[in-house]
């Protein structure tokens, strides 16, 4: 009894500090883990397809003039799937490893990305341009980069 | 004098009563992994109690339901005064996936004045320890808001082109 207990004491003396230094002292997360998302506004073609995949419906895709499209990430409620970064063609969104959200403003979650989309000249509806040089070439229909030259 | 004693005295001992207001349960494990001693929240002075009148700081997790919502807003009143409400995993920051549900109302801001948001399905131990510091000073807040913008958006305003992109007249011509 008193062996077993010695013996446990001793054990606990060769353990050491176990406690993480945590706040004071950086402890980044295992490989694969899924943080906080980042959007690259200039790789994104303006699809939909991440709003489309959203579970918790937190990323919401408007269009507030013909030529733009707007991507906002409420991200106070993501679940951090990342589906988005997953189904995106252009991998605009990718999963970094920030965990450290914390805030005392849900503002500070959120994240508005601009995007340019051509459109029709037709029909006045947007569609997206593969290259810089594609928005070029439609730019240039409709007289916009006058100082070419 | 005893009021700035009291406001200092405060932040240093911190008793936390943990809510569940109808979470999956991954919130609470997570919280209760932050009380363990490898991550020991006891450093800062926290500690679980088993009643909301012995608290200064609720941890609410998960979404506030229909049904639960009337027993919080008790619970809440039943804190002595000064008081800090942490809301826990996404469920609490802002709803999660039930953000719209019937039978849901929301996120913990829709009941109680949330004072800390901990974002995370679940959040890292690590992130409640953080979110814990933020809120004692001990460590700065890193979230902002992320504006960003195609680059080309403010070429189309502003009529300039990027100088990869301009063109001699000729080189227009042929292009068109």
């Amino acid at each position: 009894m008193i062996l077993s207990k010695l013996k446990e004491a001793i054990i606990c003396l060769g353990a050491g500090r176990v406690t993480l230094p945590y706040p004071f002292a950086p402890h980044p997360p295992a490989e694969g883990f899924r943080g906080k998302v980042e959007v690259d506004s200039e790789k994104c073609i303006g699809c939909g397809g991440c709003a489309n995949v959203c579970t918790p419906r937190c990323i919401v895709v408007t269009d507030p003039s013909q030529d733009t499209r707007v991507l906002e990430f409420f991200l106070e409620r993501c679940t951090y799937c990342a589906r988005c970064a997953e189904v995106c063609p252009e991998e605009a969104i990718t999963v970094t490893e920030q965990f450290e959200t914390a805030t005392n403003d849900t503002q500070d979650m959120h994240i508005k990305a601009e995007v340019y989309m051509g459109s029709c000249q037709r029909c006045g509806r947007c569609f997206e341009t593969s290259t810089a040089l594609d928005k070029l070439m439609v730019t240039g229909f409709q007289g916009v980069p006058e100082s070419g030259e | 004098m005893f009021k700035s004693l009291c406001e200092k005295a405060f932040t240093k001992a911190l008793w936390v009563y943990h809510v569940n207001t109808g979470a999956c349960n991954g919130c609470d494990i997570e919280v209760i992994n932050v009380l363990t001693p490898y991550y020991d929240a006891e450093r800062f002075g926290i500690k679980l109690v088993g009643s909301p009148r012995h608290a200064d700081v609720l941890l609410v997790c998960g979404p506030v339901t229909r049904q639960v919502a009337p027993a919080v807003k008790r619970l809440w009143e039943a804190v002595p005064a000064p008081k800090l409400v942490f809301a826990i995993g996404s469920c609490a920051a802002g709803g999660g996936i039930w953000f719209d549900t019937y039978s849901v109302l929301g996120g913990a801001d829709k009941v109680l004045p949330v004072d800390f948001y901990v974002p995370g399905c679940p959040p890292r131990p690590e992130a409640i320890l953080y979110g814990v510091a933020v809120a004692l000073g001990l460590a700065p807040k890193q979230a902002a808001p992320v504006y960003s913008r195609q680059e080309f958006l403010s070429f189309l305003e502003s009529g300039k082109l990027p100088e990869e992109f301009a063109m001699s007249p000729e080189q227009a011509q042929e292009a068109v």
